[in-house]
């Protein structure tokens, strides 16, 4: 076993015996575990990140709303702990099947869903102040990465210009990643994996030196630490790209400020100087994709008056004017709506421009 | 003038004649319950099993009633019904078994099975009519004598009784009683409106009953009795005058023994009393005092219209006589199986002025199958209804009752569904049916309102009982649950704690038995999940 886990283990043991203690006492046990909700996190101003307020709840083992989620949590740690112990990684999807399965003469299944024991994982980290790939947990990979870069990983030397149409794709945990040479100017950072593609088959980072990052949909923890790695370890600016709408927007504010539901790793994963690229609303205009525009729906117009009210975004005139602009568009675009221009409208004059003019929401 | 032949009175007169019995009979038997061979194989049985029954809580004996079907071929039966009442005097048997419209129920006002006089002996004619032999009736009055034994035929001419055999025989194991055997065409089936579920229904709602039941396939049913209790004896009454007809108002003007007006109504009818009396004879401008075989028919008429617009106090109703919601339970306890009974035994009401006692009663669960429509037993003075459901005042209460109210489910217009049987009995003087064949009971007012209350009281006692059941089930499955939850966490946190699992086990279900009450819900607010 590793050193490192050696404070892991610890920690899940000492859960354990907390636990069996009040047991022993024949108390209802229970588990202090602190409440990942937009009521328990603030926005630092000094540090300019989502962090987790003190407010916890107690899950109780004998109360029916609380009993299951006990044992789920119980549960996974256990199997973290075996892990741990037998120095071997999981995904999340691989932990949801340890933990599946019915309990003896009951139709109860320990968990039935994979957001369970996800959402089981994340409790564990802040009940034991260790992040999930302490615990030997690893989210699958996600996301691509192409540019002048020469890392190592695990002994072998990979350059992520020489990797074909696919790239190199990004795993959950980027720790030990060494970064031996980089030579880029900035990173973009787009929600798309599509136009990822798009930009990686341009050689758009070869014609601008930068590096392209993609993953399909929210940012995962390995793309966040990895961009953050970069931009830390050898100052380079990153831009976001997402489509025009609030669940866009919610990407780019995840990478510059953490996230609500991780807010107690937002330290390790928030990239302050992040900037938002586009598509803004004065793209609309600017780039005639008037007519490629796709109406709001109930659920956007709700998630985009809550977007306005997060504190980060609340004291930003920058960002309030254009939550405004585009409440009164009523309608979002796609990256792809570009593609109207042409097809490599994007790379050859949407993202030279934008960067060329500095054309950045901060 | 064509030469068309005139016909004369004379001419008519060639093609008139006397109707006979077995001819209206035959033309008529699907008004007496003989509509088709299974259902004549069912009404025979019904009418002996009801005069058995009538006969012995005449007697005060408790009874007890063997029922046999013998087959004798795919088609023919033979039908043998024996109780331990106190038999029929010699002289009488003939004219009971052999003659249509004989008999002691039809003249009188008193709550009994049979109410016209019209079954055993149609039974015995069917037979007589379908196979050609003779009804045989075995009868004992004494204990210390032998027993009359007659094979009768109806003379279908005359509606007079024929005897073809008739003598003394021992009759060792009855101490008094009746056997009715007859040869019939029927056709045994079982499943609804068969003789089975004839003779069960039956044995719910008397449960002073002993019946042993053995059907064509040599199969032997008892059904116990569940009280040794007889039925209070009903009183007889007199008609009440807003319950009778003109012809009857008539009848009775005719054959009273009373000799003047105001006597006839004090001493013929209930609830006359000799200011009522003078109130009516004033009303209709007659003498007190007249004559009332004198009485001319429009004289009546206006009398009629007197006595309906007079008012009148109800008819005593103790001449009605439930089951009582104690013994209603006890039948259905014994042929239910259920995990839960009620009953509702209504006090006495009055339609037309004629007494009568709805009662109710529900079994629920238990073995009875959850997802169908509840199955109605109806019952008119004691007497199963087995045929023309949708027809009945009874099914209509049923149907209109909201049940979802109390817990079961329901469509619109129907039955409701769930695991439940409902008994409904209507004791009455004079039970109103739809028709001859005493299948339905008719929609009067009174009954609908007196059902649909009875229907309530039971239903809210369901609910209850639905209620507290689902409460407790549920509680049941908590604690279940965390039984089943505890070895899981026991053994998870053995793991991670090197502590034995069984010791984790055993203190969580220390824990578990101590305060189960304490851990149900109350502050479900406090933990709560997560946006995003």
């Amino acid at each position: 076993m590793a050193k490192q886990n050696n404070k892991v283990t610890e920690a899940l043991e000492e859960l354990g015996q907390k636990i069996v203690k009040q047991i022993y006492k024949e108390k209802n046990p229970e588990i202090e575990v602190p409440i990942r909700a937009l009521s328990n996190v603030e926005f630092d101003k000094k540090t300019r990140t989502v962090k987790l307020g003190g407010k916890t709840s107690a899950r109780h083992f004998f109360h029916i709303a609380h009993s299951k989620k006990f044992m789920q949590t119980i549960e996974v740690a256990s199997i973290s702990y075996n892990l741990l112990k037998e120095d071997k990684h999981a995904s999340l999807r691989d932990v949801f099947y340890m933990a599946k399965r019915t309990i003896p003469s009951t139709k109860v299944n320990i968990v039935d869903d994979q957001t369970e024991s996800d959402s089981v994982i994340e409790d564990l980290e802040l009940i034991t102040d260790q992040s999930r790939e302490q615990l030997n947990v690893n989210a699958n990979k996600n996301g691509s990465v192409a540019g002048e870069v020469i890392i190592e990983d695990k002994g072998d030397t990979i350059d992520w210009s020489k990797l074909g149409s696919g790239g190199w794709s990004i795993p959950s945990n980027v720790e030990n990643i060494k970064f031996k040479k980089v030579s880029a100017k900035y990173i973009i950072y787009m929600e798309k994996a599509a136009v990822w593609e798009r930009l990686h088959e341009d050689k758009f980072w070869a014609k601008q030196k930068c590096i392209i990052v993609s993953s399909q949909g929210q940012t995962t923890r390995g793309i966040r630490r990895l961009l953050q790695r970069l931009t830390t370890e050898h100052s380079i600016p990153i831009y976001v790209l997402t489509d025009l709408d609030p669940w866009g927007f919610y990407i780019y504010s995840v990478l510059k400020y953490g996230s609500i539901n991780l807010a107690h790793i937002s330290e390790k994963m928030a990239i302050p100087n992040v900037k938002f690229l586009g598509i803004t609303v004065n793209d609309i205009e600017k780039y005639g994709l008037q007519k490629h525009l796709i109406k709001f729906k109930d659920t956007d117009l709700s998630r985009l008056k809550q977007i306005a009210n997060y504190d980060w975004f609340k004291n930003n005139k920058e960002w309030q004017k254009q939550l405004e602009a585009l409440k009164k568009l009523g309608a979002k675009a796609e990256i792809q709506a570009l593609s109207s221009r042409g097809i490599s409208f994007i790379s050859d004059t949407y993202l030279p421009n934008k960067i060329k003019e500095k054309e950045f929401l901060d | 003038m064509p030469a068309e032949k005139t016909v004369t009175a004379e001419d008519l007169a060639k093609g008139q004649r006397e109707i006979s019995i077995s001819e209206f009979f035959v033309k008529n038997k699907h008004l007496l319950g003989f509509d088709n061979p299974r259902k004549s194989l069912l009404t025979t049985i019904k009418e002996a099993v009801d005069n058995a029954i009538d006969a012995c809580e005449e007697a005060r004996i408790v009874p007890e009633v063997k029922v046999e079907i013998k087959p004798v071929s795919e088609d023919r039966f033979i039908v043998i019904v024996e109780d331990n009442g106190p038999g029929i005097v010699k002289e009488q048997i003939p004219r009971i078994f052999a003659k249509l419209l004989y008999g002691s129920k039809f003249h009188r006002l008193r709550c009994s099975r049979g109410q016209q006089g019209i079954g055993i002996s149609a039974s015995c004619m069917y037979g007589q009519l379908t196979t050609g032999k003779p009804a045989k009736i075995t009868s004992k009055t004494n204990p210390k004598k032998q027993a009359h034994y007659f094979e009768l035929i109806i003379d279908t001419k005359t509606n007079e009784p024929k005897i073809v055999q008739e003598n003394d025989v021992d009759w060792e194991e009855k101490k008094t009683g009746t056997r009715v055997e007859i040869e019939l065409t029927a056709k045994y089936q079982k499943g609804n409106q068969s003789v089975d579920q004839y003779l069960k229904q039956t044995a719910i709602v008397n449960p002073h009953l002993s019946l042993i039941y053995i059907n064509p396939e040599g199969e032997k049913a008892e059904f116990p009795r569940a009280t040794n209790e007889l039925p209070k004896e009903p009183k007889e009454i007199k008609p009440h005058p807003h319950g009778i007809e003109l012809g009857i108002l008539i009848k009775m003007l005719h054959d009273t023994e009373a000799k003047t007006l105001q006597g006839f109504l004090q001493n013929d009818f209930c609830r006359i009393s000799p200011k009522v009396a003078k109130e009516v004879c004033e009303k209709s401008s007659l003498d007190c005092g007249a004559r009332p075989e004198r009485i001319a028919i429009q004289e009546a008429e206006i009398l009629y219209k007197s006595l309906n617009s007079t008012k009148i106090m109800s008819p005593p109703t103790d001449c009605v006589t439930p089951i009582g919601e104690e013994l209603i339970i006890k039948g259905l306890k014994k042929e239910v199986d259920a995990e839960f009974y009620t009953a509702v035994s209504r006090p006495p009401s009055v339609y037309r002025g004629n007494p009568f006692i709805v009662e109710t009663g529900l079994a629920y669960g238990g073995s009875l199958p959850s997802d169908e429509l509840v199955k109605l037993y109806r019952f008119a003075n004691r007497v199963p209804l087995l045929y023309q459901l949708s027809a009945c005042a009874t099914t209509k209460s049923v149907v209109s009752t909201v049940w979802r109210n109390y817990g079961l489910s329901q469509s619109k217009g129907a039955l409701p569904a769930g695991p439940v049987v409902i008994l409904i009995h209507v004791a009455s003087v004079w039970v109103p049916f739809t028709s001859e064949s005493k299948e339905a009971i008719a929609h009067y007012p009174e009954i609908l309102k007196e059902l649909k209350l009875a229907l309530q009281e039971v239903g809210r006692k369901l609910a209850t009982y639905i209620r507290k059941n689902v409460r407790a089930k549920e509680q049941r499955d908590r604690a279940n649950l965390f039984e089943k939850y505890i070895p899981e966490v026991a053994a998870s946190l053995s793991l991670l704690t090197n502590e034995k699992k069984e010791k984790i086990s055993e203190n969580l279900n220390k824990i578990l038995k101590k305060s189960l009450k304490d851990f149900m819900p109350k502050e479900e607010a406090k933990e709560h999940g997560k946006t995003e």
